[in-house]
């Protein structure tokens, strides 16, 4: 269980994120909205160690991260995937993943074998099909298109079989129909691995109609959590989301 | 370095796909085949002219190949590599003149002197990105060669390491003999290659690509980089130390000039005309760059003007270094024939 305990961090005078406390339970399928410049990036950048928390703790099955570097937080099992997809662009599909694998494995700094090592093979082997990425599996990174990027980026992080799996934005950049399919393998994914998923949206109709819990970030702090029917008929997030417009429409 | 960042991009290289333990056989094969060649370029020929260009070519070899670890697989381009060609020189020179201890062992105690340096230079400098790396490297160059310069009376000062470095006979190997001294070159050649090429090709030289492409991303694999960086830096420095020391026993001497700046300027200008996304594009960059050092040289007193036409040539014209460029023209032509 992932439990996020008064998490603070400030830029300047700017609270990005202001005394978050939240649990995400063990197979958790939970995401993440609010306007932008809420503050959800930052708060993914917390827990995995891009950004070193002012105060708060960060506990994954009672150990405590806040504070450590990105390498230890994903050796305790908390992977992610970036907004932009983060990929090795001269690396083809397959070596992204063999050498994802042995970073997992410590043996990222063997030197007197080849690459890649045959125990590697099974474990990048399976999330290429997972993500089915296995087709293109010689082609380089770089020659990709958006779509599988992303799918690369995610891939990277579901080979280190992590225990948590933040997405920061999985459909973004794509077209109506592109993201679909994204957030249709997010759900399976996230079903038949078993793990605790978090991720950022700004698409209201995907965020309601697959998370069975949603966070509302505003202003750093946390505007409401519950279920889609909860967050919709929520006045505050009404408020935080459609005030402008209803000001609008008022006038 | 826009054409060092180009040439990076390994998408065409042919043969990359899983590797098998036949790779390494086959890269011992082509090893023991070069060796074999070289080794018997004595028989064929008289010319002692030819046996000191590959010596040259051995010293200038390993020095470009082992700065490409750091400039083509791990983007780490530092200005000052050639500092560790000049402690090597300079390192085994002193031990062999001031202690008289058989060659392989100064040998060995010089890779150690290296590996200390270079790992506190490293420490300081794989902390730092891109141009500023390639300036603080470019500074610790300048201060070792500084310090050569003005300790003149443990280096010698501007004159050098002088009065000869004594090449005891070792285990049968007379290294004041020229054919043995040739054969020796291109064994440490050999496998100084050979041992780089398992470096490139291990997991660890994965993990190096992966710090070229994305550092940060590496790091959110739970990958070390700064301890990557260091490690990568403390072995090109040891390579580079052999360079150095092939070149001390070739002149029987060491010179300010093998610590200055210009040293790791010309090994960036290897790197540039053989290419940096192939494993052996420094080398043809060294037989380039010592070949047209030779011949211009002889023709003209304004070398210079010629090699700085060259290397624009190379850097405007083709975009990338020679190797890399018949590699993907190779490939191209691969596609293409798949294509019909």
């Amino acid at each position: 269980m992932l439990q996020i305990r008064n998490l603070a961090k400030s830029f300047g005078g700017v609270k990005a994120t202001n005394d978050v406390t939240l649990d995400f339970p063990d197979g958790s399928l939970t995401a993440v909205i609010g306007p932008n410049g809420a503050g959800k990036s930052t708060f993914f950048n917390l827990i995995t160690g891009a950004l070193r928390p002012d105060a708060g703790q960060v506990l994954l099955d009672g150990v405590d991260l806040a504070g450590r570097s990105p390498p230890e937080i994903v050796r305790h099992g908390i992977g992610r995937a970036f907004q932009v997809a983060s990929i090795f662009r001269s690396l083809t599909v397959q070596e992204t993943m063999l050498a994802a694998v042995s970073a997992d494995q410590r043996t990222s700094a063997v030197l007197h074998k080849r690459f890649p090592l045959p125990e590697t093979r099974d474990r990048a082997e399976h999330v290429m099909e997972l993500l089915g990425l296995a087709g293109k599996r010689n082609r380089t990174a770089a020659t990709l298109s958006h779509g599988d990027q992303k799918l690369l980026d995610i891939a990277l992080a579901l080979v280190l079989e992590p225990k948590v799996l933040l997405l920061d934005e999985p459909t973004a950049g794509m077209g109506p129909e592109e993201r679909w399919r994204m957030i249709d393998k997010v759900r399976e994914l996230w079903e038949s691995q078993k793990i605790t998923v978090v991720f950022i949206e700004h698409d209201m109709d995907i965020v309601f109609k697959i998370a069975p819990k949603i966070v509302v970030l505003c202003y750093g702090r946390i505007l409401a959590t519950g279920t889609p029917d909860e967050i919709r008929n929520n006045s505050a997030v009404i408020e935080a989301y459609l005030g402008t417009e209803h000001a609008g429409a008022a006038a | 370095m826009t054409e060092l960042e180009a040439g990076r991009a390994e998408t065409l290289v042919p043969g990359r796909g899983v590797t098998t333990v036949w790779e390494r056989y086959r890269d011992i094969l082509i090893a023991l085949i070069a060796f074999a060649v070289l080794a018997s370029l004595p028989l064929f020929t008289g010319s002692k002219a030819l046996l000191d260009f590959v010596i040259r070519c051995s010293a200038y070899g390993l020095f470009a190949t082992s700065l490409n670890l750091l400039v083509g697989y791990t983007g780490l381009t530092s200005f000052g590599h050639g500092m560790f060609f000049g402690l090597g020189a300079y390192s085994f020179g002193l031990i062999m003149q001031r202690l008289g201890v058989p060659i392989p062992i100064a040998f060995v105690a010089t890779l150690a002197i290296t590996a200390v340096v270079a790992a506190v230079i490293g420490a300081i400098c794989v902390r730092l990105k891109e141009i500023y790396f390639a300036f603080v490297t470019l500074a610790f160059q300048m201060l070792i060669h500084s310090t050569i310069l003005s300790w003149a009376s443990f280096t010698g000062g501007d004159q050098g390491l002088r009065g000869g470095i004594p090449r005891p006979v070792f285990l049968g190997v007379d290294l004041s003999n020229h054919i043995h001294l040739y054969v020796a070159s291109c064994a440490l050649l050999i496998l100084g290659l050979l041992a780089m090429r398992q470096i490139a090709q291990s997991p660890f030289g994965y993990t190096l690509r992966m710090i070229r492409d994305n550092a940060a991303r590496a790091s959110f694999l739970g990958i070390d980089v700064w301890r990557a960086k260091l490690t990568i830096f403390v072995l090109a420095a040891l390579f580079a130390s052999m360079g150095g020391m092939v070149m001390a026993l070739f002149v029987s001497g060491a010179y300010p000039e093998f610590a200055y700046w210009t040293i790791s300027g010309e090994g960036i200008f290897i790197n540039m005309l053989g290419g940096v996304s192939t494993f052996l594009g420094p080398m043809v960059g060294t037989v380039l760059l010592l070949l047209l050092n030779d011949t211009v040289t002889r023709f003209t007193e304004y070398h210079g003007i010629v090699l700085g036409i060259v290397i624009l040539f190379f850097a405007l014209g083709l975009r990338k270094g020679l190797l890399d460029f018949v590699a993907e023209w190779f490939a191209h032509r691969r596609e293409a024939g798949e294509g019909r």
